[in-house]
């Protein structure tokens, strides 16, 4: 530096990492869970502007989805937030064993979640070509598969590291939180467009 | 876990333990020469091609942020100039309707995607983390993944227009125009395709914006003492990452109208054209405050400097920058006024969009006020302050003008709206730019400006926008519509037209000087102080250029203008890391000292994933099945990014 | 090509109305109620604009002019950079005041105008449906008795001091119905039906343009409103309705025939004859428009060969195809054309 500077704190007891919004990559997450909730928020606007053209919804001729295969992967999408939430708590105790066992139940949930994803596609009654009714609400299943993919190669590179003994490290503990955030993010967004794919057609 | 593991690992625990006390760290026992060269060593740039192409230094981003965009912005001045000179007289014919309806698309897309946007991010870039006193931006492989991406994206688009499949739907590629029926080829694609890009890059840079400005602030430098350009880039980065997903989808349902049939936006299959301009124009309103606001904060940057003193009423003009920034968001409407939505709704929007005008008048208030206490110097770059002053607000007026729905119907889609848009971007954002460019060129190259020769670039360019831009105002009123590659002759608009004509090319010859005097005095000016404006906040405390690690010990600050106001020794914090790359974060509000980030390595990845990004983009413009194949690579890519190059665990963490 | 069609397009409004700038595509032209609406507005809005930019460059000069008062200033020079004069946050509040009084004077003068707009569209007397294209203007009068209904293609006429609806679609892209002289723009999307209300107060000749982009050509899809007396008015539409005569002169009759029974029967129709395709502009009173290919070239003998000849040469991008046409035929085409007044 140019001017002489003179010495204040030394900080160098400060901790490399922090949970929650001390660490930087938090509000890294943050920012692309805010980035893509703008994405599905303008695509559920878009979604109500197009319904907002029709008599009915779906217009006359073509049939709500069926109910099966999307409330199905609801339920299992709900139900890994279990493992989920130990993940994350034993990321606060440090317990890089639990995460081991842990995490491949979640790999397991969403290979599960990407095959029933698959059938939904099929069981929507109305191809994405057929009218913009079609296209939105392939639009909004696509978009949240698309979530669900990212999300799932995410957790399986974290495991993969997580098995290795940089798992140890405190900032490993950190990602693991993070990422268990990013999951909750990913089935809370699903349940408006569960209700606005399966549901809002049928009232 | 069984007892033998358990006490390797405690084992392991201790011996990390122990070379942790014996980390070098700056303070009392390491300063001085020794220091700058432990720290150099550790943050400069590898040699060679792959060192260029890894480096994640954010003044090296921001640089060629800089460049890129100065690039595009000639090649955009350069078709204007051949627009310009098709409408010189009536029925010219230096370009068919075809070609021209090429030039204008291109030089839309090109001066609001490739330039304007980037260049603002790429200053931010470079000066953001000097001036609140870090060593990086956040997620540095990431802020270079983004300049790769706008970097492909802009190639793209021109690398098109070279092989003469240049978008031809204008900027603003309505619909149903734009779609599948009624422009076939490829053309459109490309043009969404080139949104992608630079949307994928501005959310990744506003992202690091927004965590650099909230986490990486020097000790001391509360919300309330952060310099206004810092505040306005905060409020841009946040209006980035809600307005941009918007055009992310439009455009992403254009594609697949065109690619895979979908009908969102065909009124034959329950679709709707509108869809596509409310998608567009809640991204496209909100964008050119992105614009805007920047050079406010640039106004403000200059205007503290050469008047000597802070600028006038600090709260007001933050909560000025923020409520701009929010009521960007609520006036889009008012660019679809002629499309029959219902009445009452639109009074709402003409409210809205005058009301717009409070927050920036009132911060022209405070820089005038600033001035007037202030004992202002009229180098270069206080003359362009004055030139937006006296532009900006010609324009801000056409704006509340045709904020009125009445006007508005006569004047939309005119030559008027020409005039007020470069009035509001040329004179709001391009003067203040080109003052920042001059203010900071010294930090950046370590070398002065040329005054004299920017002196007479500024006069040209001050009146030759003029000459260019005020006449179009008498154009629309004399019923010129925009988008014409002609227009006939007897209306009375051969003088504005001619006048534009030759006012263009003074422009041009304006810019050409800077960049000339830029250029030059890269190689031959005159070599800069630390501080040669004696300015108050913190980039100037370091060396110009700084070295690659910004600050050798992270500076603490107590006010707004921190070298104004410590008399003596600048007061610095001690205790972070010399021989691996770290920096400090603070707390968000009170900037409280919290955490020691390591910093990430330069790295590759970033270059590969963007290349394998730019693949998987472009091929699936010609077939969706690029969707999985293109994806696949980029994931694997994305994932080596991440994974560290070593396994082994480290005494205090390194990013590598 | 280019040139030919430019200078033609250029001479124009010259051949309209012999001489310079008259104002017919032009907000100055005042010659309806909404114009003049917009110009009242307009000159308010300048004024109270005006006067704001006048306080600022004040400010602003002030400013310059006040530094040679070296001493007075509070710098950080001097220690008090942090001081400022108490009357500027004064003077702070009452800028903020004026700005907001200065824009809900504007707001509510933008208010009344519009309302009063609207109010005019409650008067109609006369209704008239456009349907845009690429790139041309397809006109037709409404009536209550369908006989009475009259298509014309890229020409109107409005009757002066009559209050009309026009009622606009579009068949492709979005266009936009625009006569400065006479009113704002409305565009016309295609799937929405949107309309806008008229009232010409001064006979004259205008002309309107297409004022959103539609593509290769929308520089080139004009059209022109004849504002005449009531009375004149109802003889034009009277002689509009009347079919197509045919021809008498051996060439004309020729081009007669070869119209109604080959290429140009598969896009016009001409009343009175068995030509009925709507895909193209209707062309029973095609001689009387001042112009060909909305607005591209003025309307003479030469110009209707030329434009038959090779439409896409004229206006690349048309959907109106080269047809090859024998000298003759053309010659024979041409002479009828001429005949459909």
């Amino acid at each position: 530096m140019i001017r002489p500077v003179r010495f204040t704190d030394d900080l160098a007891h400060l901790p490399t990492h922090k949970f929650g919004p001390s660490s930087l990559t938090w509000w890294g997450i943050i920012g692309y869970m805010v980035v893509e909730g703008g994405f599905f928020a303008l695509a559920f606007a878009a979604y109500f502007f197009l319904m907002g053209h029709e008599q009915g919804w779906p217009p006359e001729g073509w049939a709500a989805p069926d109910l099966l295969w999307g409330s199905l992967f609801t339920i299992i999408i709900l139900l890994s937030e279990i493992p989920n939430t130990m993940i994350k708590r034993a990321a606060h105790a440090y317990d890089v064993q639990a995460i081991r066992r842990l995490m491949p139940m979640i790999v397991a949930a969403g290979a599960v979640l990407l095959i029933i994803r698959g059938v939904e596609f099929n069981a929507l009654n109305v191809r994405w070509n057929d009218n913009a009714y079609g296209s939105i609400i392939w639009a909004l299943l696509l978009l949240h598969t698309i979530h669900i993919l990212t999300d799932w190669g995410d957790t399986i590179v974290l495991w993969a590291l997580m098995m290795t003994p940089v798992g140890y490290e405190g900032r490993r503990l950190v990602d693991t939180d993070e990422n268990a955030l990013y999951w909750r993010y990913v089935w809370l967004l699903w349940i408006p467009i569960y209700l606005m794919i399966y549901w809002v057609p049928r009232l | 876990m069984n007892p033998e593991e358990l006490e390797d690992l405690r084992e392991e625990n201790e011996r990390l333990e122990a070379e942790r006390a014996r980390i070098a760290r700056d303070g009392h026992h390491l300063n001085g020469a020794e220091l700058h060269a432990r720290l150099d060593r550790t943050w400069r740039r590898q040699p060679g091609l792959i060192g260029w192409l890894a480096t994640v230094d954010h003044k090296e981003i921001g640089r060629r942020y800089i460049v890129t965009a100065l690039i595009f912005l000639a090649l955009g001045g350069v078709l204007s100039l051949i627009m310009r000179l098709q409408l010189a007289r009536p029925d010219g014919h230096v370009v068919g309707a075809a070609r021209y309806n090429e030039l204008f698309t291109m030089h839309g897309s090109t001066m609001m995607f490739l330039f304007a946007v980037p260049i603002m991010e790429g200053v931010a870039v470079y000066i953001i983390p000097l001036m609140v006193g870090t060593r990086s931006t956040a997620f540095p492989r990431l802020n270079s993944y983004s300049y790769y991406m706008y970097l492909f994206g802009g190639l793209m688009l021109w690398v098109a227009f070279a092989f003469n499949i240049a978008p031809d739907i204008g900027w603003f590629a309505y619909t149903p125009l734009s779609g599948p029926q009624f422009s076939p080829g490829k053309r459109a694609d490309i043009w969404a395709q080139m949104i992608t890009f630079t949307e994928v890059s501005a959310l990744a840079a506003a992202v690091v914006l927004v965590c650099t400005i909230l986490k990486a602030r020097a000790p001391g430098m509360t919300l309330s003492r952060m310099p206004l350009f810092a505040w306005a880039m905060l409020v841009v980065a946040l209006m980035i990452i809600f307005a941009m997903p918007s055009i992310a989808l439009c455009s992403g349902m254009l594609i697949s109208d065109r690619l895979v049939g979908t009908q969102f936006y065909n009124h034959y299959e329950h679709g709707d054209a509108l869809l596509w301009q409310h998608l567009f124009w809640f991204f496209g309103h909100p964008e050119v405050y992105i614009i805007f606001l920047p050079a406010t904060g640039f106004v403000s940057v200059i205007t503290e400097a050469f008047c000597r003193r802070p600028i006038f009423a600090y709260p007001v003009v933050v909560l000025a920058i923020i409520s701009t920034g929010i009521l960007a968001f609520g006036l889009w409407v008012h660019h679809m006024f002629a499309t029959g939505l219902p009445r009452v709704g639109y009074s709402f929007y003409t409210a809205a969009s005058m009301t717009v005008a409070i927050p920036t008048g009132l911060q022209i208030f405070c820089w005038l006020a600033t001035m007037w206490d202030g004992r202002p110097r009229f180098q270069v770059p206080m003359l362009y302050v004055v030139g937006f002053i006296v532009t900006f607000v010609i324009g801000g007026l056409s704006g509340v003008i045709i904020a009125a729905v009445p006007l508005d119907l006569q004047l939309h889609d005119t030559y008027f709206i020409v005039a007020h848009f470069h009035y509001v971007l040329i004179g709001g954002a391009v003067f203040p730019l080109l003052g920042i460019l001059t203010y900071w060129f010294p930090k950046i190259t370590g070398r002065m400006m040329s005054e004299t020769l920017g002196k007479i670039g500024f006069w040209i360019l001050f009146l030759g926008f003029q000459l260019t831009f005020f006449p179009m105002h008498f154009a629309g009123l004399l019923g010129m519509p925009r988008r014409v590659y002609t227009y006939p002759a007897g209306m009375g608009l051969e003088l504005p037209n001619l006048l534009s004509t030759i006012g263009a090319f003074a422009v041009a010859t304006a810019v050409l000087l800077f960049v000339i005097n830029g250029v030059v005095s890269y190689f031959r000016g005159a070599l800069a102080t630390d501080n040669p404006w004696d300015a108050s906040s913190l980039e100037w405390a370091t060396s110009s250029p700084p070295p690659s690690y910004n600050f050798e010990h992270i500076p603490v600050v107590a006010s707004r203008t921190p070298l104004w106001d410590e008399k003596g020794d600048l007061p610095v914090v001690t205790g972070l890391r010399v021989d691996d790359k770290e920096t400090l974060l603070t707390t968000v509000v009170a900037a409280i000292p919290d955490v020691r980030e390591p910093v990430p390595e330069a790295s590759i990845w970033p270059f590969v994933a963007a290349c394998a990004t730019g693949v998987f983009f472009v091929s699936s413009i010609f077939s969706p099945w690029a969707v999985p194949f293109g994806g696949i690579p980029t994931a694997i890519a994305m994932a080596a990014w991440f994974w560290p190059s070593s396994l082994k665990r480290t005494a205090e963490p390194v990013i590598a | 090509m280019m040139r030919g069609s430019g200078k033609a397009a250029a001479s124009l409004p010259l051949l309209l109305c012999g001489c310079s700038i008259q104002h017919y595509q032009s907000t100055f032209g005042n010659a309806a109620e909404e114009a003049r609406q917009f110009n009242t507005l307009f000159v308010i809005f300048l004024i109270v604009c005006a006067v704001m930019y006048a306080f600022v460059i004040a400010f602003l000069i002030g400013s310059i002019v006040r530094r040679r008062r070296a001493s007075e200033a509070n710098v950080f020079e001097t220690g008090r950079h942090h001081a400022t004069n108490p009357a500027m946050q004064t003077g702070l509040m009452v800028w903020g005041g004026v700005i907001g009084t200065g824009l809900i004077a504007l707001a509510i003068a933008s208010f009344f105008a519009d309302r009063s707009m609207a109010q005019a569209a409650a008067h109609e007397k006369l209704s008239i449906t456009v349907t845009a294209n690429q790139w041309w203007w397809d006109f037709q009068y409404n009536s209550a008795d369908v006989s009475k209904t009259l298509r014309t293609s890229n020409e109107i006429h409005l009757p002066v001091g009559v209050p009309v609806r026009i009622i606009l679609h579009s068949n492709d892209v979005i266009h936009s119905f625009w006569v400065p002289s006479l009113a704002g723009k409305q565009d016309l999307i295609p799937g929405r039906e949107n309309d806008i209300s008229i009232t010409p107060t001064k006979v004259g000749l205008y002309r309107g343009q297409c004022a959103e982009y539609c593509g290769t050509q929308h520089a080139n899809m004009a059209f022109v409103v004849q504002v005449e007396p009531y009375a004149d008015f109802i003889k034009w539409w009277e002689q509009g309705l009347a079919p197509a005569r045919a021809p008498n002169a051996v060439l004309a009759k020729a081009g007669y025939q070869y119209v109604t029974t080959r290429e140009c029967a598969m896009c016009h129709a001409i009343a009175g004859t068995t030509a009925s395709a709507t895909v193209g502009p209707d062309l029973t009173h095609f001689a009387s428009n001042r112009s060909i290919a909305a607005g591209t070239l003025p309307m003479n003998q030469a110009n209707i060969r030329r434009w038959v000849d090779d439409p896409q040469g004229v206006k690349p991008g048309t959907k109106m195809p080269k047809v090859p046409l024998a000298p003759n035929d053309l010659k024979a085409v041409v002479a009828y054309l001429e005949t459909l007044k």
